[in-house]
């Protein structure tokens, strides 16, 4: 039990570290196809819509053997660390362009007739009025999202990123006799413990903002 | 090599998928009506239980389900086969999510219906399934779809625990052939090609019944 433990806590910065990691680039990834999905060009709208269904249509361990053992230019292949976190942080720009675009959305028209009434350019409405209140509705649905992201971490284990699933199965293997489901009710108890509190926040916070509104 | 030949085995992969889809599917909306019921209730023996395993269901992950279910529960003297391992922990996932969303479209219904049931003299539990339980699962349905396709995809984990779907047989046919970009790129785009145009319905469908339609 005690070695279970402790296998299974050493894969958990790694846990932390591909999630972060992937989260980042899902930020920043997002806003280009949040602004491709809001454009008035309806080529430009079409087309990011599409590539944000099809990368949402794939599932994420798809995502890593196409990066892990698929893609080979030269020399050059992705180590397991690198294809995991590249290839979960696409599907988070995806995810996270659409609830980006979910929090534009739940902005009132009003808004910008009077940022365009009151002359401010079309970058300072952006980015100074209208953005600060989309992600502020969005925040509830990006942490829901992060904690779905923490879950979709453990298919690295898939390609050999060291996490804490990937600990449980080797630790399972490896003491087939008495580890059991140890391992696994070990690292589900530390997903559990991660994600709750996270939960609780978010579930508060939305419903603050439900009433401020 | 000629990947073609190949595509068969693909075929049949998906086949295994869609069942497996199917049936966690199926026995999870059916246990997650179970659940959002449970949680529903006024009674605290029923109603922390309930709460308490939707919780887990939703907060690991459905590989580490997998897991347990696949390597925890032969420890425990309980053999599965692979199949129906992953039938289990795919079902026992759909059906966490699927409570908080059957349980989502119950609150969403408004107040007054059940008031105008008790005034036209319906008893609780008659204004409940007859009145309450159809409105409420009508507007739960484009979620309930949305967590269809996401079931349909999280089913390429029972790859780990060696299911034969399509993800396991797209890992041997890339083994074989040695041409994984071209296999795995194929593998998406049959995922895709089912969870996209799926998504479209599901948005449709949600359109439709927010004008009152359908």
């Amino acid at each position: 039990m005690g070695d279970a433990l402790l296998v299974v806590l050493l894969g958990l910065p790694m846990t932390l570290l591909v999630t972060a990691l992937a989260f980042a680039i899902g930020l920043v990834g997002g806003i280009p196809l949040m602004i491709g999905l809001r454009s008035r060009i309806r080529a430009v709208r079409l087309a990011c819509r599409f590539v944000v269904d099809l990368i949402r249509g794939v599932p994420p361990i798809v995502w890593l053997f196409l990066l892990y053992f698929g893609v080979s230019i030269g020399a050059f292949r992705f180590d397991s660390l690198t294809a995991a976190v590249w290839g979960l942080g696409i599907i988070s720009s995806a995810y996270l362009a659409e609830i980006y675009r979910g929090g534009f959305a739940t902005v009132p028209r009003g808004q910008s007739e009077a940022a365009s009434a009151l002359g401010l350019g079309r970058t300072v409405t952006f980015g100074r009025v209208l953005a600060p209140q989309a992600l502020r509705t969005a925040l509830p649905s990006i942490a829901t999202y992060l904690l779905s992201l923490l879950k979709d971490s453990s298919i690295a284990s898939t390609i050999g990123v060291a996490d804490m699933v990937f600990n449980a199965t080797m630790f399972a293997r490896q003491n087939p006799a008495t580890a059991g489901i140890v391992p696994f009710f070990i690292a589900a108890a530390v997903y559990l413990i991660i994600s709750v509190p996270v939960a609780v926040t978010a579930r508060r916070l939305d419903t603050r903002l439900r009433r401020t509104h | 090599m000629d990947l073609t030949e190949y595509l068969p085995r693909l075929g049949q992969g998906l086949l295994v998928s869609l069942q497996l889809t199917a049936l966690s599917v199926v026995f999870g909306y059916v246990i997650g009506l179970a659940f959002a019921l449970g949680v529903s209730s006024r009674r605290p023996w029923l109603k922390w239980p309930a709460l308490v395993v939707v919780e887990i269901g939703r907060g690991i992950p459905a590989l580490v389900v997998l897991y347990i279910v696949y390597f925890g529960l032969p420890a425990l003297g309980v053999l599965f086969e692979n199949f129906w391992a992953a039938v289990i922990g795919l079902t026992f996932t759909a059906a966490a999510y699927s409570s908080e969303m059957i349980r989502g479209g119950i609150q969403s219904v408004p107040a007054v219906q059940r008031e105008a049931a008790s005034a036209l003299g319906l008893s609780r539990t008659t204004s409940f399934v007859r009145i309450v339980l159809p409105q409420g699962l009508r507007s739960s349905i484009p979620a309930l779809m949305g967590l269809a396709i996401m079931s349909f995809q999280a089913t390429s984990l029972a790859y780990s625990i060696s299911v034969n779907e399509l993800m396991s047989q797209a890992y041997q046919v890339s083994t074989i052939t040695f041409q994984y970009l071209a296999v795995y790129t194929i593998t998406g785009l049959i995922f895709a090609a089912i969870a996209v145009p799926a998504t479209w319905l599901s948005v449709w469908v949600e359109h439709r019944l927010a004008r009152g339609a359908v």
